[in-house]
């Protein structure tokens, strides 16, 4: 707690006595308070984090040991590695990866591109039909793609971006629906109002262009923004599910969240193999979360993006 | 500053992304809407003007209501829980505590992982002789048909939405109760102000428009929920999990319905752009001021 004893330290006159004892009150009372607060997190902490436990569990349970127990028993009694054997060898879960981790990359690169480039005029330039621009920009975001979804599958379908046609066609249809948000280009326009004026105006007069003006001295600048609208449009990409499960057609171009859902389907009561594979599939996701975590949890990026 | 740019650079710039928001936003927007007037429900093919008959047809269709109550149920139960356990939480950890930032990581886990993954650890959480029955039993209540019971299977599906959304929730309060400056809860504590007096004072009036914030973005989200149905329950039992979103899915994708399936959205669009509205209005005016 900063700041709590601040003004103790204030010459008070005649009440030093009154703050020595109810800072001693305080200081128990804060123990008392503290308590509660670890109670009430590692409570909620474990809630969050009970529903992969259990997933975790089944997934590690061989198949001599019943997963419906009455009691649950959360330690795997005949512990094995089967599971995951299994499933890695029934389904081609890396491809999976692979075809997650394209569709990813393609969106985050795009979204770097497009959004910089639209953003710059947006914040820099004065040019005729700015304001409509900027409105039309502005309009996407209260369009759901959920409500538009089927005009976009029948635009992809013209434009033969899908899987029947072949796979990279396919991935382009996987992506280019996202492959620009308002939600980046007003990001990006916010991070180069924030550079001041004279950076260009030197560049200018050493004689760079506008699009050198860009690229070498507005975008080096960005590159803290650029990084947040990575990471947050890598981690909506990667669990993209509605778009993927309407276009994909073939096994082979299943993203992750599309495949793990496919397990269900494939292993009907098999929870063991269920549980083995989405525990997979998750791995990748958690590591990148924990590298990046910064990002996520620092308070700063006040929760840059939502679905 | 003097102008460095010619004519073109500022439309060369908005070209790639324009190209994007007009193939993938713009004409399927204005097509959506061309596509509510169209019947194909007889031949998928060949379209005829069909007027307000889709609409007609909506506002006859049971089914409709029963989504449309689904959909509202969502937004009843979810926003506010939504709204208020991420502040309490976030005020519990904006403190200098020991194991913080594992809690926050613990805390925010559910929102990075798939939905698709928190829907299948759900669902065996909410199996016949599942975990939670179990705890049920425990307690003297007999186990429930979590997501086969008509009763049951919607709350049991926004359960999982809460839990996904608490830590993404938590962390944009966090966010707004850095700015809250400290001074005011040192003269809070002057006073004597206990724990909730002094939030109740301090952080929730200082706080309000970010509190409005969560509330009108939580329900924009909670209205476009698809992945935890589609995953659990496919709208079952008796389309007692359907919401407009899955409904839509339905039609256009399944009964291949598309006239039928635009008008939906169309009334979609209308209500998500309702919302959208008051919150770009409201609360993130300094964000998109030109």
């Amino acid at each position: 707690m900063r700041g709590k004893f601040g003004l103790p330290s204030l010459p008070v006159r005649g009440q030093n006595f009154d703050l020595s004892r109810s800072g001693e009150n305080q200081k128990f009372g804060r123990g008392l308070k503290n308590f509660w607060v670890h109670a009430i997190l590692i409570f909620v902490s474990l809630l969050s984090i009970l529903p992969f436990i259990w997933l975790l569990s089944t997934s590690l349970k061989g198949s001599g040991e019943n997963i419906f127990a009455y009691p649950p028993v959360l330690f795997p009694q005949d512990f094995t590695w089967e599971n995951y054997v299994g499933v890695w060898h029934k389904v081609d879960l890396m491809r999976y990866f692979i075809n997650s981790m394209i569709v990813a990359a393609g969106t985050v690169l795009l979204n770097l591109i497009l959004s910089s480039l639209a953003a710059y005029p947006l914040a820099r330039m004065e040019f005729k039909g700015k304001k409509i621009t900027f409105f039309a920009i502005l309009a996407t975001i209260m369009i759901p793609f959920q409500a538009i979804m089927l005009p976009v599958y029948l635009i992809t379908l013209k434009l033969h971006l899908v899987d029947t046609v072949n796979d990279t066609m396919g991935f382009i249809g996987l992506i280019m629906p996202f492959a620009v948000s308002a939600f980046g280009i007003f990001l990006m326009r916010q991070a180069f109002l924030a550079i001041p004026r004279e950076m260009e105006e030197a560049a200018i007069v050493d004689g760079c262009n506008v699009f050198q003006v860009f690229w070498k001295v507005l975008l080096p600048m960005v590159k803290p923004s650029l990084a947040v609208l990575a990471i947050f449009t890598f981690i909506g990409s990667w669990g993209e599910f509605l778009w993927p499960s309407i276009v994909l057609t073939k096994e082979t171009m299943y993203t992750l969240p599309v495949g793990v859902n496919n397990l269900q389907g494939m292993f009907s009561s098999n929870w063991r193999f269920i549980a083995a594979g989405s525990i997979i599939s998750t791995i990748p996701i958690i590591i990148f979360f924990l590298a990046m975590q910064k990002y996520f949890i620092s308070g700063e990026n006040d929760g840059a993006v939502k679905g | 500053m003097f102008k460095y740019y010619g004519k073109t650079a500022p439309y060369l710039f908005l070209l790639p992304a324009f190209v994007v928001l007009v193939i993938f936003f713009f004409i399927p927007f204005f097509q959506t809407i061309f596509l509510s007037f169209q019947d194909y429900s007889h031949d998928i093919y060949n379209a005829n003007f069909a007027g307000l008959q889709n609409y007609l047809d909506i506002i006859k269709n049971p089914i409709f209501y029963k989504v449309l109550w689904n959909t509202l149920l969502y937004l009843i139960v979810a926003v506010p829980i939504l709204a208020i356990v991420p502040l309490f939480l976030a005020v519990l950890i904006n403190r200098e505590i020991k194991g913080l930032t594992l809690y926050k990581i613990l805390i925010y886990l559910p929102v990075i992982v798939s939905i698709v993954v928190a829907a299948i650890a759900f669902k065996w959480l909410y199996a016949e002789q599942g975990i939670l029955n179990y705890l049920l039993n425990v307690l003297h209540i007999n186990s429930i048909g979590w997501l086969t019971d008509p009763k049951y299977a919607i709350y049991s599906v926004i359960i999982v939405t809460i839990w996904k959304g608490i830590g993404y929730y938590m962390m944009i309060y966090l966010a707004a109760l850095m700015s809250v400056p400290k001074e005011l809860y040192e003269a809070c504590e002057i006073d004597g102000a206990g724990f909730f007096r002094k939030h109740l004072t301090v952080t929730i009036p200082h706080i309000m428009p970010t509190i409005a914030l969560v509330t009108t973005i939580s329900s924009i989200s909670a209205m476009k929920i698809f992945a935890e149905i589609y995953v659990m329950t496919k709208g079952g039992p008796l389309n007692s999990t359907k919401t407009i979103v899955y409904y839509i899915y339905e039609k256009a994708f399944e009964n291949l319905d598309l006239g039928y399936a635009s008008a939906m959205a169309v009334l979609l669009l209308i209500i998500v752009m309702i919302f959208s509205l008051i919150n770009i209005c409201c609360f993130e005016r300094g964000k998109y001021q030109v």
